[in-house]
Order: C-alpha cells, then sequence, then structure tokens
C-alpha cells in the first residue's frame, strides 16, 4: 500500500510540528536565561499550547471522509483530533499547575520533558501503523519515568520513577512482542491493511487473538486496568502531584486511544471474544479500584485507585463497542475521557496546590481546609463530585453516557455492577470532603495562599466540569463525531 | 531437512544455552561473556533470516559497544563480581506453571498459522537493501514521521538521563 504524499499533509500535522518548536524555544530559553528568570517557562509552555491548540482547531480540523496520510502512519481522523486536543489542554493545564511548585516549576528541562511526552500522546491518538504506534507509545513513556523520577533527592520519587520504568519497560516488551507476531502473520504494519486482511478470512482465530492478549498487556499497563494496576498507586503517590495528574489522565486517555484503535480496525472478527475478555477486564478494575481505595489515607493513592476505578467504567464503553449493533460505545469512551481528563486534573491540581503549603497528603491535613482556603475546598468538592458521577457535574452526564451505552447492546449485568461500583465509589469521595469541610483544626485561621497559576488552572478545569454536565450537548456532538469516524 | 535447518538448530540451541547461562553462571563477568555468546548467535539468526544489515548493526553495536561497555562497569564498581545468595525464590514453581503455560500459548498460535511449516523462500540478490533502508528512513511516504519522532524521544530520552545522574550541589 503506498500513499502519495500531498502537501495537506503539512497543515494535518501542524499542531505536532509546532509542538516541537515550542519545546526547542523552551530547551533554548532554559539555557539562555539567568537561574531567577526561569519562572516564565511554566506561563510560556501553557500559553504556547494553548496557541498550538487554537491553531489546531483553525486549520487541523479533519474535514470529510478519514484519510490516512505520511505513507500510512498516520491518520487524519476525528478520533485523533480529539485526543490530540485533549493531551494538549492536559498539558497547559499540568504546566499551569507545576509552575509554583518548588524543585520543579523553575527547571526548564521539566517542561521539556512535559512536551515531548505530549508529542508522544497526540501521535498516539493518530497512529496508524504499528512501527508508529510502538514509537509514540515509546515518547510518551520515557519522558514519563523521567518526571515521575524527577525529585532525585526524594526517596520516594526515584522509587516511583524507577517502578515506572522497570514495569513500563516489561510491559512494553511483551507488547512489542505482540506487534512482531501480527507483522509475522500478515506481513504488513498498517493497521487498517491488517484489518482488511482479518475481514478477508486470511488470518487464523487463534494467532489474532494470541497477539491480541500479548498486545492488550502493553495497553492495560498503560491504562492501569487491572491485572496491571499495582504500579499506579506507588508511583501517583512519589511523583510530583502534577505529574501524577497528567499520567492519570493524558497517559490514560492516550493508551484508550490506541486500544479503541487498534481493537475495532484489527480485530473486528473476533468481536465477541473481546467483548468477553474487556468486560472481565472493566468488572475486576473498578471494583478492585474501589475497594483498594475505601482504606487509603493519603490522598494521592486515593486517587490513584480512583483513578484505576474510572479506567473500569471506560472500559464499560469499550466492552459495548466491541458488540455488535453499538451506536453509543464509541462516543461515550472518548466523551467519558475527555471529562476524566479536566476532572481528574482539577482534584490533581488542588492537592498540589494544599501539598506546597502544608507539606503533606495525608487526608488527614487537610481537616480544616474549607476555613483556611474556601476556594481551594471549592474546587476539591467540584472535583470529587463529579469524579463520583453527581450532577450536574459532568462526571454525571459521562457516566450515564458509558452505562448507556452498556444498556443499550443488552450488557445490563455490566452496568449494573458499574452502578454498585459508583455508590461505593461516592463512598470514599464524600469522607474526604467531610474532612474538608467538618473537621476543624488548629491550623485552621493561617491562609493558604494559591500562586497565579493554581488560579488560572484550577478555574479553567472546574469550569470545564461545570460546562460538561450542563451544557453537554456540543461536547457530545464532538465525541460523537470522533466516535463515527473510527472507520 | 535442509542446510538452512540444520544451522538454524545449532544457533537456536547455542543461543537459549547461552542466554540461560547468563542468569545460571554466579560470576558477572562470566554472565557478561555468555550474553556476548548470545547477541552473536542472535546476529547468526539475522543472516538466516536475509537481514545482513541488521546482522552488522547486532555485531557492531551489542557485541562491539554494549557488552565491552557493560565488562568496564563490571570492573570498575567495587568488588561484587560474585554473587553467594540464593538464585530462586519460594515463587520458582509459579514462574514454572506461567513459562510453560506461555511458552504452550505461543506454539499453540503459531500452529494455528498456515506458514508454519513452510519454507523460506531463498530471497537471492536484492538490489542494495542499505540504500533502500536508507530511502525509507527519509520518504514522507514511507516512515520520515517516525524517523523524526524518533530523534525527538531520543534527545528528550538523553537529557532526561542526564538530569537523573546530574549531581546537584
Amino acid at each position: 500500500m503506498t500513499i502519495a504524499f500531498e502537501p495537506w499533509m503539512y497543515v494535518a500535522v501542524l499542531p505536532e510540528i509546532l509542538l516541537v518548536v515550542l519545546t526547542l524555544v523552551v530547551l533554548g530559553l532554559d539555557l539562555a536565561l539567568p537561574e531567577e528568570r526561569r519562572g516564565g517557562l511554566g506561563w510560556l509552555t501553557a500559553g504556547g499550547l494553548t496557541a498550538i491548540i487554537l491553531v489546531g482547531f483553525a486549520v487541523a480540523m479533519p474535514a470529510g471522509e478519514p484519510r490516512l496520510m505520511w505513507g500510512g502512519m498516520l491518520r487524519h481522523d476525528w478520533l485523533g483530533f480529539a485526543f490530540k486536543l485533549t493531551a494538549l489542554f492536559a498539558a497547559a493545564a499540568t504546566s499551569l499547575l507545576s509552575m509554583d511548585l518548588a524543585q520543579v516549576g523553575k527547571r526548564g528541562e521539566y517542561y521539556l520533558l512535559l512536551l515531548a511526552s505530549t508529542l508522544g500522546m497526540m501521535l498516539m491518538g493518530s497512529a496508524a501503523d504499528l512501527v508508529m504506534l510502538y514509537l509514540a507509545i515509546e515518547t510518551t513513556s520515557i519522558p514519563l519515568y523521567v518526571l515521575a523520577g524527577f525529585l532525585t533527592r526524594d526517596d520516594k520519587s526515584t522509587e516511583a520513577g524507577f517502578k515506572y520504568l522497570l514495569f513500563g519497560a516489561m510491559t512494553s516488551a511483551v507488547m512489542l512482542y505482540g506487534f512482531s507476531l501480527l507483522y509475522g502473520f500478515t506481513g504488513s504494519t498498517n493497521l487498517y491493511e491488517l484489518a482488511s486482511l482479518a475481514q478477508a478470512g486470511q488470518l487464523s482465530l487463534a494467532s489474532v487473538f494470541g497477539s491480541l492478549l500479548l498486545v492488550l498487556v502493553g495497553f492495560a499497563f498503560k491504562i492501569s486496568a487491572v491485572p496491571l494496576q499495582f504500579w499506579a498507586p506507588d508511583v501517583y503517590e512519589g511523583a510530583p502531584t502534577p505529574v501524577a495528574g497528567f499520567l492519570s489522565t493524558a497517559s490514560k486517555a492516550a493508551g484508550f486511544a490506541v486500544l479503541v484503535r487498534v481493537l475495532m480496525a484489527v480485530f473486528p472478527g473476533i468481536q465477541p471474544y473481546w467483548g468477553a475478555v474487556i468486560s472481565a477486564l472493566a468488572v475486576a478494575t473498578m471494583t478492585l479500584g474501589n475497594f483498594f481505595a475505601l482504606s487509603q489515607k493519603n490522598i494521592k493513592r486515593l486517587l490513584a485507585y480512583s483513578s484505576i476505578a474510572h479506567a473500569g467504567y471506560a472500559l464499560i464503553g469499550v466492552a459495548a463497542i466491541s458488540m455488535p449493533g453499538s451506536t453509543l460505545g464509541a462516543t461515550s469512551v472518548v466523551f467519558y475521557l475527555i471529562t476524566y481528563v479536566v476532572t481528574n486534573l482539577a482534584a490533581f491540581g488542588a492537592v498540589a496546590a494544599v501539598g506546597r503549603v502544608t507539606g503533606s497528603d495525608e487526608i488527614a491535613s487537610y481537616a480544616g481546609l474549607s476555613r483556611r482556603s474556601p476556594w481551594l475546598a471549592l474546587v476539591l468538592l467540584v472535583a470529587l463530585l463529579s469524579l463520583s458521577g453527581m450532577p450536574p457535574f459532568g462526571g454525571f452526564v459521562v457516566k450515564f453516557a458509558v452505562f448507556a451505552a452498556a444498556v443499550e447492546v443488552n450488557l445490563i449485568w455490566l452496568a449494573v455492577i458499574g452502578v454498585l461500583n459508583s455508590i461505593i465509589g461516592l463512598y470514599y469521595y464524600l469522607t474526604v470532603l467531610k474532612v474538608v469541610y467538618l473537621y476543624r483544626s488548629e491550623e485552621e485561621d493561617k491562609p493558604m495562599p494559591v500562586p497565579g497559576g493554581y488560579a488560572l488552572g484550577l478555574l479553567v478545569l472546574c469550569v470545564g466540569i461545570l460546562l460538561i454536565g450542563t451544557l453537554f450537548a456540543p461536547w457530545f456532538s464532538f465525541s460523537s463525531g470522533a466516535a463515527a469516524a473510527l472507520f | 531437512m535442509t542446510a538452512l535447518q540444520i544451522i538454524f538448530l545449532i544457533t537456536a540451541v547455542i543461543t537459549l544455552g547461552a542466554a540461560a547461562m547468563v542468569v545460571i553462571t554466579r560470576n558477572l563477568v562470566h554472565a557478561a561473556l555468555w550474553l556476548i555468546m548470545t547477541f552473536f548467535g542472535i546476529s547468526v539468526l539475522y543472516v538466516l533470516l536475509n537481514a545482513g544489515f541488521l546482522a552488522v548493526a547486532q555485531v557492531v553495536i551489542y557485541i562491539g559497544a554494549i557488552s565491552i561497555l557493560m565488562i568496564f562497569a563490571i570492573m570498575l564498581t567495587r568488588r561484587v563480581q560474585q554473587d553467594f545468595g540464593p538464585q530462586t525464590n519460594a515463587a520458582w514453581p509459579w514462574a514454572l506453571v506461567i513459562a510453560a503455560a506461555l511458552f504452550g500459548g505461543l506454539i499453540w498460535i503459531f500452529s494455528g498459522w498456515g506458514n508454519f511449516f513452510t519454507q523460506a523462500p531463498v530471497m537471492g540478490e536484492r538490489a542494495d537493501p542499505l540504500r533502500q533502508l536508507g530511502m525509507a528512513l527519509v520518504s514522507p511516504e514511507q516512515y520520515v514521521i517516525p524517523f523524526e519522532v524518533a530523534s525527538v524521544m531520543l534527545t528528550a530520552a538523553l537529557i532526561g538521563a542526564i538530569m537523573v545522574a546530574w549531581e546537584r550541589k
């Protein structure tokens, strides 16, 4: 298969090109600026990313039929576009939330690694070739390993970085083995060519299913689905808080993007088997995540288990896609992830803002927060209630969407388990809010300063949560555009 | 059995045996030397697969550079060249079961694939594979995007490695 090169392909990857340019500018300024003036790098990164989002909307929006480009390496479609913008948005918010953090916010390397990882995520969303996909996943992961261990003086951060590296390397080796089997069986690395071969019945079911399981190991690690979830709590706890937020949102969303694309493109012939595997993963992931979250004393560990549970809810939507006749499945997954990214970034942002003043991530240290900083407490309230799926916040609408997608294809038992799990989730989110709003502490008359970067970042995120929850129609059509163009 | 198959079997036995010795031997320098043997076996496999360029790259990079670097690193570190601790832990039967299941599963997958028992075709004289490789890496109709992304990734990895290793005052 040859795809002729045409000039529009430059425009389609303009956001990626601009991102590389921004990375180089950050690298150059880090060298050129004196140390005390490097605080502006965070604003530059956030501003640059915002500009790239606007450019993306202006010129790189897919129109008409989805097309393969750059020799079949990338695909210009709504799925890729939606996840591209989500990654850029998450990176912009993360740099706003990092710039006032000691030992992190004034270092050029931090923003450079963040941007390199974002480039990988953007390409993960639109990669249509196994070679491109593997490179994109590694471009995402390698900077994240360093970012998780960024505080080299801090034992927990070092442990987080190292653990993430070891598990990541192991799972990506297994995934690569699966890729090599797929290539060996078919002689092609292009996902859509693989798809047409699979539909033509040229591949045996067993070989495809076996390769799928190996590939699934790498993806399950990225989205922290059970049984490859065990790294998440330790890594989130040790990593700098904004990095933990970035890991749990953008990295996970990109993982879901490739999961949906690869499974839908390559394996339509074995959808029933795949549906069973994904349903089992969904049940195990949300149940385990929620049960372990119940007993957590550290808010970052709690959010880690909650993010595992949320991967489980999103997997309900993925399971629904695999059933014949699903119209809501892909829509609900894309929609769920966009909302989850916004919400969880707000939660981790509030945790970072509190942690930089109190120096602790224990839930007990949140006592009296509503008196020390009513606005931060409110952000936490909005974020946690949205995570638990309460109206009028975004989390409610999207949970409704994935459950509806499951019901639509007669996976009612899966939707029931999802609802039961949401109730468990509500308990531990409310426990945190109880400490925030009802408990008193001796330090409650000390105010808690919130620097400008945090204020702006958290404001944007909270407005986003409320907008999705109340005016969800435009978001819904945005996501359904993404889902409709999957094939 | 053709000559190619006999060579393959001998190479496979040597490669796997050397790989096992890497983890079995208690002397770190010996482990590094066995690792070189494994790399060498893999480069012979590349030759058998008509991938001459990869075979040369394997010898130059893995045997020539990486292994020597490892041996230097071992010799420069303190006297930890011998390991007297136990080499297995209590979970080894489980690991054995999982490994056996994985191996059996892979054999099962391969046996379902129609080409499992066919002979590899003879490639014959190809037109300059190195030139093709170079053109493929920079052609916008082939691999230019992965090629460029790899350079960004390696730069980021390099900067990350320096950041982790740099001694801060």
